[in-house]
């Protein structure tokens, strides 16, 4: 039982499920992960991996099809399943957990200025005197890297580097113990991402609030988390901290997402060979009886096609889903070459 | 003889403020210098990339050469022949041999239009074969791109993937066989993990049909993957300009190296040092003289501000950069 | 054998007004007007058979006595007028020339209308400023002045009617059709099938038309319903078409005899047809309405 003081989030076997006119979808299965104090966690996965739907059911903001289950889901020993909803927007949502939503560029409201709408969001979660949540405005703006006067100007007169950070802003205002970042920096040019993750680097040590760092940039998650989930198919595929990941990835995803994603300091080299994964995710219709991702993976086996692999422990911190972990090391080698995952063509 | 020239080719937008503003503001003409005197060639069987963030006139230049815009100022010379000086016979025939891929899948295809009827627009408005001919040859088009006529052909845009419609993108502009394809970001708005499949389509397409290509994108790891040649392009401005592996490895221009360094590693092993660069990017809205670069170059001097200097070029072959101080700056390689 | 020359155009045509009967059919309230629509087409279609007697002629009971003002019985199922006009053949025939006013009224104007929109809308500049001036000029005219004078001036014959109606009825669609226009050309497909060759017309008519068309559709009901609604009105104040019997007509000549107290059932009967026939098209106009802005579609 992770119960140690260290765990701020604790999320057991949970499922979301949408009921649509064509039968339920089953987005987001049996994702069990926890969150520690003081850590950036990343989840790794593409569209349609359910990481956007984990975090709307976590923050209670799916649609009204939505429906979440789990064995537990727990924040700071509080069980977050059987509070009421107005508990939950009371004492959780910004003030406990907070969201950097994904376009921040279509968050803000365009017709009140910057500054009001963040005094505003403060003050409707918490009593405090306008004079006040201004200060508090100005040390956050002054925290992210925003000039002070920028408080007074209107949403777009902001790039999209600048909206950025007065999102980050209003999410740290109550002082979160855990701050979602859906995508913070999808979008954004180079340079600019290069600052925001710097400067979320930066301000860690000095606002002591864990991380949810949702993306589908491996690099992204590689510079920047300490821990990573990788989604696939509404699962967790594998888990572990962040450089065991890239060491020793153990699943066929993981091996192929290295695969698909270049690296600028490797070109012209050997081995630098981008190689796509042939196949797109699966629609997740109905239960699911096999390995969401046996239809795209080259070292499928029968089992695969028939029992969804349960989660094995591979050392402190790493799990993967995988019937064939077994085989891990002469996978590796096979997933290097490019036939191997195109030979069908 | 290139196949593509562009000389001090430039490309103004002029805003005209409302009555109103215009009126009781006072308001000025505002100018959006969009690309301002790019001068760079492509050869034939060539791939040239063009990396820049958002702003800095990559869009704009792919829609001069395709023939969808005029430039202000400055010439593209195509085949020997200067656009402005096309008849409409003329352009007609740069229409076929000038198409373009566009970045987003989701909005570059008629939403009414299936499949088939997309890739066939481009033959059917140019009246190029009749219509016979134009089934065979789309049919034959997408089977060349991976899309098996039969199952795709009567299909709507909204009843495929992204990686499909990219495809289906790919087939129409290629259908009417043209000398020179230009991808604008074909492969921002997919998913990871079938970017590199489409990657390899566009590489293998090039090689079967010979033609060559202007590649734009922002992601400098896939321009290191698929060009020849680099250009780099910031507010307008061309920054840099080489054979690409030189360009990423031993950059000459100061932005072109901040634009390496800030590209995140997928590898966690890897602390990447912090680029030298100040400021955030700026509107290429009535810009100073000069090297646009200039108010975020950690290395500008006055020379830089007042007066914009075209690409030089270096002590290697081929590479060139838009830059005063060319030469003597410290600029570690990769 | 090439997939294109396969798909005969019999059968795309086929195939599109199937979807249409889907689309209107799939609300309630379009089902209910559609059928409707199509009981009133049917009366149009067959009326000088359905009609016992011609509109006006005076009628005799089958005593012999002359048949005034009667109330609907079964020998005159919706009764007669003061002049013993059996109201029934009468609301029958009026049926016929309404349904095809409105029809022949509705259709010209929004061939007008979307037209005007789509070139006006596309081009832009001094064609776009020129056109919309004169939509506006058009706005500012008063409805049923205009008829009027016009009528008053060349006669109450059909196709004056027909020819006021339209020329004030198309404005609107214009200008709704030139924003969706102009919205819709600036996206990506309409700039890749410039790159593709398209010339102007082709991508007004080609690629941008089929985008506008549940706006058109809807209003092509739209402007039937107000082509109904206003040929009623200027025929109820004496200045619709001469020589045929219209709903409006019907009810000026209630008017006329000064007997609307009196005689309920001669008020009802066309009254009744109007509020049901133009009711009808908003409904159907409501279908398409649902295509052409999805949000309002209920999950």
């Amino acid at each position: 039982m992770s119960d140690a003081p260290q765990t701020l989030l604790e999320v057991r076997d949970l499922n979301v499920r949408y009921a649509t006119a064509e039968g339920d979808i089953h987005a987001v299965s049996d994702v069990s992960f926890e969150v520690r104090r003081d850590e950036v966690f990343g989840i790794a996965g593409e569209s349609g991996c359910g990481k956007s739907t984990l975090i709307r059911a976590l923050l209670r903001l799916l649609h009204s099809n939505g429906r979440t289950e789990a064995a537990a889901l727990n924040y700071d020993g509080r069980d977050l399943q059987t509070m009421s909803d107005r508990d939950f927007r009371e004492q959780i949502l910004w003030q406990e957990i907070s969201l950097v939503p994904q376009s921040a560029m279509n968050s803000l409201n365009p017709v009140y200025r910057v500054g009001e709408q963040t005094v505003e969001a403060i003050q409707a979660h918490r009593e405090m005197p306008t004079a006040q949540a201004r200060e508090r405005v100005a040390e956050l703006f002054d925290i992210v890297g925003l000039q002070a006067d920028l408080m007074n100007s209107y949403p777009h007169e902001f790039s999209g580097g600048m909206r950025q950070r007065a999102m980050i802003a209003m999410a740290l205002a109550l002082d979160p113990g855990l701050i979602v970042m859906d995508e913070p920096t999808t979008g954004l040019d180079v340079l600019v991402q290069e600052r925001i993750l710097r400067r979320i680097r930066e301000i860690r040590s000095e606002i002591r609030s864990s991380i949810i760092l949702i993306t589908h940039d491996i690099a992204v998650i590689a510079e920047m988390s300490d821990r990573v989930a990788v989604m696939y198919g509404g699962r967790i595929m594998e888990q572990a901290a962040t450089l065991d990941l890239f060491e020793s990835p153990h699943h066929p995803y993981t091996l192929g997402l290295k695969n698909a994603f270049p690296s600028i300091r490797s070109l012209g080299q050997a081995g630098a060979e981008l190689i796509s994964i042939p196949g797109s995710p699966p629609p997740l219709i109905g239960p699911q009886h096999d390995c969401p991702f046996a239809p795209r993976c080259p070292f499928s086996i029968e089992r695969c096609a028939g029992e969804i692999p349960p989660a094995r422990q591979l050392g402190a911190d790493h799990q993967a889903r995988c019937f064939r972990l077994d085989d891990v090391v002469e996978l590796r080698e096979q997933a290097r070459h490019k036939r191997t995952w195109h030979s069908s063509n | 003889m290139a196949l593509l020239e562009l000389n001090g080719v430039t490309r103004h937008f002029d805003i005209r403020p409302g009555l109103f503003a215009r009126l009781v503001h006072k308001a000025p003409m505002r100018h959006i210098k969009a690309v301002e005197a790019v001068s760079v060639s492509l050869e034939r069987g060539e791939v040239l990339g063009i990396a820049g963030e958002s702003g800095c006139g990559k869009s704009t230049t792919c829609m001069m050469i395709a023939g969808l815009l005029a430039p202000s100022g400055g010439e593209i010379v195509y085949a020997g022949e200067s656009l402005a000086s096309q008849n409409a016979e003329a352009q007609r025939r740069h229409r076929r041999q000038v198409q373009m891929i566009f970045q987003d899948p989701y909005e570059s295809l008629n939403p009414r239009f299936r499949v088939f009827d997309i890739v066939a627009e481009g033959p059917r408005a140019q009246r190029l074969w009749p219509e016979r001919e134009i089934g065979e040859r789309v049919e034959a088009m997408l089977a060349g791109v991976g899309l098996p006529p039969a199952k795709y052909a009567q299909r709507y845009p909204h009843e495929m993937s992204g990686g499909e419609r990219q495809r289906v993108g790919i087939a129409s502009a290629l259908v009417t066989e043209p000398d020179l394809v230009i991808a604008d970001e074909p492969l921002s708005m997919l998913d990871v993990s079938i970017r590199a499949g489409i990657l390899d389509l566009l590489k293998k397409l090039s090689r079967e049909r010979n033609f060559s290509c202007v590649y734009v994108s922002h992601d400098l790891s896939i321009l290191g993957n698929i060009a020849d040649r680099l250009l780099v392009m910031y507010l307008g401005q061309a920054m840099e300009v080489g054979p690409t592996l030189e360009v990423i490895r031993q950059p000459k221009h100061p932005y072109t190296r901040a634009l390496i360094g800030a590209v995140p590693v997928p590898d966690p092993r890897v602390r990447r040092p912090v680029p030298k660069i100040s400021g955030d990017i700026s509107r290429p809205v009535d810009p100073p003289p000069g090297c646009r670069f200039a108010p975020r170059c950690p290395f500008a001097e006055q020379s830089c501000r007042e007066q914009f200097v075209e690409l030089k070029a270096s002590a290697s072959a081929g590479h060139q950069a838009a830059c005063h101080r060319l030469g003597e700056l410290p600029l570690e390689g990769l | 054998m090439s997939l294109a020359i396969e798909r005969s155009w019999i059968g795309a045509a086929g195939g599109a007004l199937a979807e249409h009967y889907r689309i209107i059919t799939a609300n309630p309230l379009g089902r209910i007007g559609f059928w409707i629509i199509v009981a009133f087409v049917l009366v149009a279609i067959f009326a000088p058979w359905l009609a016992p007697h011609p509109p006006w002629e005076m009628q005799y009971d089958s005593e012999g006595g002359f048949a005034s003002l009667r109330s609907p019985s079964l020998e005159f199922p919706l009764g007669t007028t003061h002049l013993g006009y059996d109201l029934f053949s009468q609301l029958i025939l009026a049926t016929r020339t309404t349904v095809i006013i409105g029809a022949v009224s509705g259709v010209i104007s929004i061939v007008i209308g979307a037209n005007i929109g789509l070139i006006s809308g596309y081009y832009g500049g001094k064609l776009d400023e020129l056109l919309m001036r004169f939509t506006d000029i058009l706005y500012g005219m008063p409805f049923l002045p205009f008829i009027i004078v016009l009528v008053a001036l060349f006669g109450r014959k059909l196709e004056f009617v027909i020819l006021a109606i339209v020329l004030i009825i198309w404005r609107t669609s214009a200008r709704v059709i030139r924003a969706q226009t102009i919205a819709i050309k600036q996206r990506q497909f309409i700039i890749a099938a410039r790159a593709r060759g398209a010339g102007d017309l082709r991508i007004i008519y080609r690629h941008i038309l089929p985008n506008v068309l549940p706006l058109v559709l809807l209003y092509t009901s739209f402007n039937i319903a107000w082509s109904i609604i206003t040929e009623a009105s200027a025929s109820f104040l004496g200045f619709g078409d001469g020589e045929t019997i219209s709903w409006g007509g019907m009810l000026y000549e209630l008017w006329l005899s000064g007997k609307t107290r009196v005689a309920w059932w001669w008020f009802a009967a066309p009254s009744l047809c109007i509020i049901a026939l133009v009711t009808s098209l908003v409904f159907v106009s409501r279908a398409y309405e649902e295509v052409a802005n999805p949000r309002l579609r209920k999950r």
